[in-house]
């Protein structure tokens, strides 16, 4: 870790004014990345911004919509009423995350941004585009059980961890983000950036602009939605595949389906491909099969992590059937 | 006069459990630990917590190549940050030798540190940055450029050019042969011919291994997390040129071991060194990471087995290959062969160990060193052939079942191995279980059942203890034995309340310090067989000292007695026919001059006659997503016979501790090392999988509590190694009998049980 300066914001709009005082400035909200990315000596902010007394912590009902305060913590949210009868897939994917006491710390907002595992970012000896822009990627011919398949370049194959994001891509929700010029609304598959040939970019946040909330849309069937994760352990553990998705079942058949992977991409990935060949279907295991091949069709994997496609497609076909119930 | 040593609380009030029979004792009771109020309050001081003022602290840089030689070291960035004092290299380091392994002088490697630039394996020691503050001497740590001049490095022990065929591991044959194993292999009606591989281990006991050293006056006094202050005093000795008795090693509570803190390393002696240099006291505490290359791990194992049979099940050979890792400089054989030498009834066999030479760090002893692997491959390859011969696993198992011990003829000091299994079957309800692979399913899931032997050496050692009755009554029991988390203190205090009759209450425990009486190393669950004897030992020559002052002195109501008719009960000395004719403890202590202090010892004795082992049968349940390879185990159920149980509460969490270490072990913890360069990828605790809470079901340990006399006064075999072995075989056995898929590497990771047909 090295000595960095530490500041205190009082409200959005001096925080960032506090950030943009400085280049390199990080926001600190519950600190479950940043802190450990310091001590490891990969983020090296001058100056810290901490956040976390701003009043962004509010989860509340507006019009057809629920907004999530950005420094709402994650345990918070997950047992909101509204948020579980609504969207349970949200619900299901924050208590599929981390721990009790990580979750009773992280935020909403800093869990979005959450920094990728690939131990070849986390540990400075490394050769990394993302960490070091240019210096080469270790992870491609490297011990790679854990990273992407899908929107990987060869410059990065790091996955993206987090599973909020993968339920909030599935149903379309928008992080609000303040900047210079007010408020924007940004859709959340907006906000990530594949790596390209630029990885050390991962969203498409301009310096110094703040996450203050989460919108989702209060779709009704958004009800019928799910979250399953695959992961090693049973608990405390990130995905090896994960799966969010929902469905609005009209006669007997998927009228609209919505899913989004998790543990398998750069980027929350929303999995337009298996939502087309869902659409119309009737609910059965070939089709719920078939939406599996075509979600996967554009993988990549590499010499560890083959078995990802096969893990991701068997995900797909469970959520779908347990999504739809009795309906398959 | 140095530091005084920790003591632990009295058992007092924690000892709630201790409705003491009149017939039994404080042995054999589920008594409290003694030390627990301490551990959960915080009032434990660990080493990290050692009581220095202004320890300066040690950062440690490790090469960042798997072999070669530093070439360039700029320390200016280092030195520029603000408290950072002194950078420690082999171009300043005091001068040390280097020197190998001896039970003598413990040392891991023969590599002494920081004394030349040259580089033998990914993570070794190449620097140390001390500060003012961890901080500062954290940043100095990160800014230090080194850089190295690389050469060829091996990695992997499958293409080896150095594989060494050793004689022997700790005194026991690396290669043995009995009978005509190839002949009568070859001759079997059924032959099983397989390869199991375990993967590089690591230990991660929850504290890191930590060092606060300081020279104070030509003495070196050194808190470190060691399993063996002795080791540890006799390695710093040699390291600095000094008489042990000029050296100090306190230990008071270690955070978990399991072999890691066993013997000496590197950074121990480094912690000194810049105490030398600095003339500070300096604290050095591992990362996690670094504890993936610093203190050992447990050598990946590559075991072939070919087993041979009647159609009955009956073994007639089994030939046991097993190859290992270890460093340029050191050899450890990870002696997984050992199993199949003595466990069961087999006229033909066959042993080989061979140690790869890689540039790799160097391996070390960890939780049941050579039987955890050994009885995974052994055991698999049985349940192989249970299948093979259409027969029930566990049948196989007794039926092969060894009544003396097939590698010397010797018979078993006490062996209850069927009764284990007999118990552990009608716990588990193995009688109603199908053979046929697959053939159970609840709901959603495939369920399966195996079942293992577990099995361990008992050994002692020569230990000694001081027991000192006070004034006050108050006892004191010394010995320089270790409390890993294992309830040493809490046993030794029931030991000697009973060898004196006292209440256990009035017994202090002081242990983990070298300055203290002779014991081993806390390994090879040989604590307790060795420093228990010793303690009743030293309380017998207490006692029989204040019988002898209660009778001969005109000042004691018992004066003018023959020895045989006095007792010692609750405190006190006293006529056997007139109990209220009695003398307390502290009182003679006072007509003594203030105390009574004896000090005693205990050592092997009838090793010649007996072999002495602990046994076990272990039983598992999996469920197994199929769908989604998704495997968990259910049900465990161990059942051991290790003699007298001592302390059954601390026991028994030793028990649920190594079959948690074993689900590890058989379905989540791997290191990798990155195939390139040789560092470890695996080295923190989100990639290195441990068992979680959910991971582990409700775990249910029995004892056959047979005492065990000839291998000590306390019928007691060590409890700490048995309970991880078996548990990978019969984790593995049961994802056979769930799936129909053998699993012969580990850990069983989804994607080696993807293959198996979705539903």
């Amino acid at each position: 870790m090295r000595g960095f300066e530490y500041v205190v914001a009082d409200s959005p709009a001096s925080a960032r004014a506090l950030a943009g005082e400085t280049d390199g400035a990080r926001y600190y909200a519950g600190g479950t990345t940043l802190v450990d990315l310091m001590k490891s000596d990969v983020e090296r902010p001058r100056r810290v911004v901490d956040i976390s007394r701003l009043p962004l912590t509010a989860v509340e009902l507006r019009g057809d919509a629920v907004r999530i305060g950005a420094l709402a913590r994650n345990s918070d949210v997950a047992y909101d009423a509204n948020v579980a009868a609504r969207f349970p897939v949200v619900a299901e994917a924050l208590l599929s995350g981390a721990s009790g006491q990580i979750r009773n710390a992280a935020t909403i907002g800093g869990n979005l941004l959450q920094r990728t595992r690939c131990t070849y970012f986390r540990e400075t000896r490394w050769r990394c585009n993302k960490r070091e822009p240019g210096s080469g990627c270790d992870a491609l011919d490297g011990f790679n059980r854990g990273h992407a398949i899908l929107g990987t370049s060869e410059a990065c194959i790091a996955t993206y961890p987090g599973d909020l994001a993968i339920a909030l891509c599935a149903l379309e929700a928008s992080v609000v983000v303040e900047g210079d010029g007010g408020e924007r609304a940004v859709p959340l598959d907006a906000l990530y950036v594949q790596p390209g040939e630029r990885p050390e970019r991962e969203t498409t946040l301009a310096p110094g602009e703040l996450i203050v909330a989460v919108e989702l849309r209060a779709v009704p069937w958004y009800a019928r939605s799910h979250y399953l994760k695959v992961r090693d352990r049973a608990s405390f553990e990130f995905a090896l595949a994960s799966v969010a998705c929902a469905v609005r079942l009209d006669g007997g058949r998927i009228a609209e389906a919505r899913v989004a992977l998790g543990g398998v991409a750069t980027v929350p990935w929303r999995a337009r491909e298996a939502e087309a060949a869902l659409a119309g279907a009737a609910p059965s295991e070939e089709t719920f099969r078939r939406a599996a091949d075509a979600a996967l069709a554009g993988a990549q994997p590499r010499e560890h992590n083959a078995y990802k496609v096969e893990l991701a497609k068997r995900a797909i076909v469970r959520a779908l059937r347990t999504v739809c119930g009795g309906a398959a | 006069m140095i530091v005084t040593g920790e003591r632990s609380a009295p058992l007092a009030a924690a000892a709630v459990t201790t409705e003491r029979p009149a017939t039994r004792g404080y042995v054999g009771l589920p008594v409290d630990r003694v030390d627990g109020r301490a551990k959960v309050t915080g009032a434990a001081r660990y080493s990290a917590d050692a009581a220095i003022d202004a320890p300066l602290h040690a950062v440690l840089v490790q090469s960042t190549i798997a072999s070669g030689r530093i070439t360039e070291i700029d320390e200016r960035a280092t030195r520029a940050v603000p408290g950072v004092v002194e950078v420690v290299t082999y171009r300043n380091a005091p001068r040390v030798p280097s020197f190998p392994f001896a039970f003598t002088t413990p040392v891991s490697e023969e590599l002494a540190p920081l004394q030349t630039p040259e580089i033998k394996y990914d993570g070794q020691h190449v620097a140390a940055v001390v500060g003012t503050t961890f901080e500062a001497a954290r940043e100095g740590a990160a800014l230090l450029r080194i850089a190295y001049e690389p050469a060829p490095a091996e990695l992997d022990a499958g293409t080896a050019r150095q594989v060494d065929l050793p004689e022997q591991y700790f005194g026991q044959e690396a290669q043995v042969r009995r009978g005509d194993p190839e002949a009568a292999y070859a001759a079997s009606e059924v032959r099983i011919d397989a390869t199991y591989v375990t993967p590089t281990e690591n230990h991660n006991p929850l504290e890191p291994s930590v060092t606060v050293a300081e020279w104070r006056d030509g003495e070196l006094i050194v808190h470190d997390s060691t399993q063996w202050v002795r080791g540890t005093r006799a390695a710093l000795a040699k390291h600095f040129g000094l008489d042990e008795e000029r050296v100090r090693v306190f230990a008071p509570f270690i955070g978990g071991g399991f072999g890691c803190k066993g013997f000496f390393w590197a950074h121990t002696a480094i912690a000194a060194m810049a105490a030398k240099l600095t003339n500070r006291p300096v604290k050095l505490v591992l990362t996690r990471e670094q504890m993936f290359t610093s203190v050992g791990y447990r050598s990946e194992t590559r075991q072939r087995l070919r087993v041979g049979a009647s159609r009955d099940g009956r073994l007639a050979a089994v030939l046991h290959d097993t190859l290992n890792e270890s460093s340029r400089v050191a050899t450890f054989v990870e002696a997984a062969g050992g199993v199949s030498e003595m466990l069961y009834d087999v006229p033909n066999v066959a042993i080989s160990h061979r140690v790869a030479r890689l540039d790799v760090p160097s391996a070390t002893a960890m939780r049941a060193p050579g039987e955890a692997p050994g009885t995974y491959g052994l055991g698999s390859a049985l349940d192989e052939l249970a299948y093979a011969c259409g027969l029930d696993p566990l049948e196989v198992l007794r039926r092969n079942h060894a009544s003396v011990d097939p590698s010397n003829g010797l018979p078993f000091s006490s062996k209850h191995l069927l009764a284990c299994y007999e118990r552990g079957a009608e716990a588990f309800g193995w009688s109603t279980r199908p053979r046929e692979p697959r053939a159970m399913r609840e709901g959603d899931e495939l369920v399966g059942w195996g079942v293992a032997t577990a099995t361990y050496p008992a050994m002692r050692a020569p230990a000694e203890a001081r027991v000192t009755i006070a004034a006050d009554g108050g006892v004191d029991v010394a010995s320089a034995t270790h409390d890993l988390g294992t309830g040493m203190y809490t046993i030794l205090a029931q030991i000697a309340a009973d060898a004196l009759g006292v209440a256990p209450d009035a017994v202090t425990v002081r242990i983990g310090d070298s300055s203290l009486p002779n014991a081993p190393v806390a390994g090879g669950s040989m604590s307790s067989a060795s420093v228990g004897p010793a303690v009743i030992d030293a309380a017998r020559r207490a006692r029989q000292r204040a019988i002898a002052l209660a009778i001969s002195s005109s000042d004691s109501p018992l004066y003018g007695l023959p020895e045989d008719d006095v007792e010692t009960a609750d405190g006190s000395m006293r006529a056997k026919d007139n109990p209220a004719r009695a003398i307390a403890y502290g009182a003679l202590a006072r007509l003594n001059g203030g105390a009574i202090e004896a000090l005693g010892g205990a050592a092997p004795a009838e090793e010649e006659k007996y072999s002495f082992h602990s046994f076990g049968a272990q039983f598992v349940e999996v469920r197994f997503d199929e769908e989604l390879a998704r495997l968990r185990v259910s049900r465990a159920l161990g059942v051991f016979d290790c003699g007298r149980i001592l302390n059954p509460k601390t026991a028994r969490s030793q028990m649920i501790g190594g079959i948690t270490m074993g689900i590890g072990m058989a379905l989540l913890e791997e290191t990798v090392r990155d195939p390139r360069y040789g560092a470890v990828v695996t080295n923190n605790l989100a990639d290195y999988h441990v068992p979680v809470n959910a991971d582990v079901p409700a775990v249910e340990v029995e004892f056959v509590e047979e005492p065990d006399y000839a291998l000590n006064s306390l019928g007691a075999r060590g409890v700490g190694e048995i309970g991880i072995t078996g548990v990978a075989a019969a984790i593995a056995n049961a994802v056979y009998h769930a799936t129909g898929v053998r699993v012969r590497d580990l850990p069983i990771v989804p994607e080696k049980l993807l293959g198996t047909p979705a539903s």
